[in-house]
Formats: C-alpha cells, structure tokens, sequence
C-alpha cells in the first residue's frame, strides 16, 4: 500500500516537475528562440559612427567618438589608445522612472563593457588617445547589457575602429531545471525553483573566445558548458543580425 | 581553393548596372570576414592572415590589386597620412611655430621654417592669427603630433569663401578619379575649391549662390557612397539644379 502511495506520489511529482518537452516559455517562445532582433547602423549622424540594436523590446543604440586626444592628459597611454565605455538607461526606459545620472549598477555595466569590447579591437595605431563609446537604453525590458554590447560592436566597426571580429552577446538563464537562452524581464523575476538565474555572455563572433560570463543567480557548475553552447549558437544568429545591419549601410 | 571575392562581386554587379564593368574588384567586408582564401593572397592595409584565409580587420571595401588584399574604410574619423593636403584653423602661436586644429586625434603644428617665405619670429601674427583657416599638406606624423607644411602649390592661407564639413571617409568621393568630380563641380559653378583629407572644403566664388550650389552639390557627392559612374550622374544633377 506505501509503496503504491509513494509511486503515484513520485509520478505525479514528474507531472509538476516540467520537462524540456512540456516546458513553456512565458511568451511561448522555444528554450533556444531569441526575441525578434532588429539592427541599424548610422542612426547617430554626429558620431563617427552609430548603431542601434534591439532584443524584443529592449532597445540600446550606441554612439563611438574618436579616436579623439583623451583628456585628463594622466591617462593618456602612449603605447595604445585608450577604451572608455558609458552605458546608462535613459529616465524613460523602465516603468519606474530612472533617475538620471551615472549609478552604482551603469558604471558596472559601463566598464564589463568595456572589457567585454577590448578584446576584439586594436588601438595601438592610435596612441594617447581614446575611443569613446556611450551606450543609452532607449527600453528596457531585460538583456539591456547584452544589447548594448551587440550595439556597440557595430558601432565600433561602423567607426573604422581595427577589430579582429564583431563581438555577439546574449543573456542564458534557468528556468526551473531549464535552461533558456534571451530573458526577458518577466522571466528574469521567476521566482520558482532556485529563483532568477541570469547569465549575461559576449563572445568573438567567428572564434570561441568568450569576453563576458557574468553570473546573477544561481547555476549548477556541470551545466555551464551546456549554457555557453547554448549562447555560442545563438550568437550566430546575433552574427547574422549584425552583418547584415552593416552591410546594409553601404547598399543603400 | 575557394575564391569568395569572385562569387560576391557576381552578386554586387548584378544588382547594380553594367556600368561597374570597368571598376576594380570591391566587396563590403566586416570585421572578421574572409575577404579571399589560399596561400597565393597576401594581406594589405586592414587585412591580415588566419591560416588560410586572409580576414578582413576592419568594415570596409575590400579590393585585390593583384596578390595583394586590402580594406579600404569608408566610415569613422579622420586618420592623419603624410602627404595628405588638410584645411586647419590656426589655434594657437608659439615660439617656434602655430598650433593647428585639424580635426584629428593629435594636434599639429606648423614650424616657421615651413612657411613659403621668411617670417620674422616678432611679427608671426602677422602672417598667421588665431583663427586663420590655412590649407596645408602633412609634412610627418609622429606619436608626438603631426607636422605640417605650407610649401606647395595650393597650399597657405585661405581667405573669402567658407568651409565647411563632409564626413572624411567621403573626401575621395568628393575628388573623383583624379580629380574628376571636384573639376567638374568646379567648372559648372565657377568657384574655386579646395579639399582637405580631414574632410573640411573650402569653397570660394564670384557670389554666395555659386558658392551655395557648389557645396549642395558636394554634399550631394558625399551622401552617395556606393554610386558607380557617379560623374555622369552628378551632370545630371548639374541640369536640374
């Protein structure tokens, strides 16, 4: 009689416990499907160069300056130029009206951008001098990080900046046992299971060399070879997003 | 051995006329794209080797002049090349020299020694102020800053007219095929115009509409950046305007 009780039990504790077939998305996308992106290049006429980039609705645009003499002449660095990223989210972005004005959170988020970009480019045809980078979230509704970063690739190459590839970035995240790639805001707030895991990835888009692996959250270490897999392959489809953004601005 | 360059060229001169048949071989690359693969391709300006490949570094055109790959770039700021003829604004006179704005990274500077006649180290001001706009070619460029000349033809102070600014990846559009769209533009308005690598023109004419059409016409050059036979065009533009 226990053991009958305690199968039934088991079995219906499968029935809760989703399985990657059963399990649905907030919006009923699939656990590997991005939200719709959509990229421009040149949206920023006075930048030397400019793009913007959406995942769903978050929205970023990216303006680069320079490579222009970089003041407090102390920093400046003789043997290579000189990276400086700002990346905030505009007073509108979210419900809640931002504050304006840098925080605790944007000078983070500026300067994991940073290094997130450095990698990819090359500076040192351009000593003492900078390249300024400012992302502003236009609309946020999670992976604003992620989209600053894919659009500030394009801008950087848009610039004529040298780089060795564009960089791709996406946020992974766990659902339950699930892993899914592109989170929105209302799955980063799942309060189920272990709670929000968000796992914010940029990588060389033709190589496997990963620039930013931030962790918010909890995840089993043996699964984050299956979560960079996952970011790699939605990285191609970022990839293709992108040439195509850059391409298109000569075509027109 | 995989020729790349020759598949996407088919593509670009299909979709646009059949008058792209005389122009060098030009693809769109971004950065980390294969422009050509195999050992007989050596990497130029912009490009370097990846094994096989030769990958672009930067966005731009790439072309193959014989063995040789290059990315030439078509958007961004300025990047100062000896040689290059640049229009400035005098910001500043030194002992031995005037500081000059020239849109760039660093600042450059033109030593006395290379204006085209003696000028007394009292009387600078005399033959350049603060504020002067010169056109001058690019003597050297130096992780210190960038030297500058006056000797040359075409070179010195600039008075009259107006400048203005075009996006510097634009300026050889602007010139043409040896100079063959500035001539033209300067013939149909009558102006005298001078154009800087940094992408500041110089324009100056008989009255202020010719002056007027002349840069309408050069900021309708600019806004073009991948028109072939953009000469004829511009006669078109010419009889309308």
């Amino acid at each position: 009689m226990l053991t009958v009780l305690l199968k039934k039990w088991r079995t219906g504790l499968k029935k809760i416990n989703m399985t990657k077939e059963t399990f649905k998305r907030v919006d009923g996308r699939k656990l590997n499907e991005l939200r719709p992106m959509t990229a421009k290049v040149g949206v920023v006429p006075n930048a030397d160069g400019s793009a913007m980039f959406s995942f769903g609705n978050t929205i970023a645009i990216a303006a680069i300056y320079g490579p222009r003499k970089l003041h407090p002449q102390h920093m400046q660095n003789p043997a290579t130029g000189i990276l400086r990223c700002t990346y905030d989210l505009l007073s509108f972005s979210v419900a809640d009206r931002k504050k304006p004005g840098p925080s605790r959170r944007s000078q983070e988020i500026s300067k994991v951008t940073e290094w997130a970009l450095l990698p990819a480019i090359d500076l040192k045809g351009f000593p003492n001098t900078v390249v300024d980078v400012q992302i502003y979230i236009l609309q946020a509704d999670a992976g604003t990080r992620t989209a600053g970063i894919n659009a500030a690739s394009l801008a950087l190459a848009h610039a004529g900046i040298p780089m060795k590839d564009l960089i791709c970035s996406v946020a992974v995240g766990k659902q339950d046992k699930n892993i899914v790639v592109d989170l929105t805001k209302e799955e980063e707030d799942f309060e189920e299971g272990e709670g929000a895991t968000d796992f914010a990835i940029a990588k060389l888009a033709n190589t496997d060399e990963f620039t930013l692996l931030q962790l918010d959250g909890k995840i089993q270490p043996e699964l984050i070879k299956d979560v960079m897999k996952l970011a790699s392959e939605a990285s191609k489809e970022i990839y293709e997003v992108q040439k195509k953004a850059l391409k298109e601005v000569v075509q027109k | 051995m995989k020729n790349k360059i020759n598949e996407a060229h088919e593509a670009v001169e299909e979709s646009s006329s059949s008058e792209s048949l005389e122009h060098t071989k030009r693809i769109v690359v971004i950065p980390g794209e294969v422009i050509v693969s195999g050992e007989d391709f050596l990497p130029g300006e912009g490009a370097r080797r990846d094994g096989e490949n030769i990958v672009s570094n930067r966005f731009g055109l790439a072309e193959i002049a014989g063995r040789v790959a290059k990315v030439i770039t078509i958007s961004g700021a300025f990047v100062p090349r000896r040689g290059n003829v640049v229009i400035g604004r005098v910001t500043d006179i030194t002992f031995h020299g005037w500081m000059i704005d020239i849109d760039s990274a660093s600042s450059a500077f033109l030593p006395i020694e290379e204006s085209p006649r003696f000028v007394s180290k009292e009387e600078m001001d005399q033959f350049l102020a603060i504020g002067d706009v010169i056109a001058a070619k690019i003597w050297s460029v130096k992780a210190k800053g960038i030297d500058l000349t006056l000797k040359g033809k075409g070179l010195g102070k600039l008075e009259g007219g107006f400048i203005f600014r075009v996006i510097p990846s634009r300026v050889p559009r602007v010139i043409g095929k040896e100079g063959s769209m500035v001539s033209l533009i300067k013939e149909k308005t009558g102006c005298n115009i001078t154009i800087g690598q940094n992408g500041w023109i110089w324009v100056k004419g008989q009255d202020t509409d010719s002056e007027i059409r002349a840069r309408r016409a050069i900021e309708f050059v600019a806004d073009k950046v991948y028109v072939d036979g953009l000469t004829e065009k511009m006669e078109d533009w010419f009889e309308k305007n």
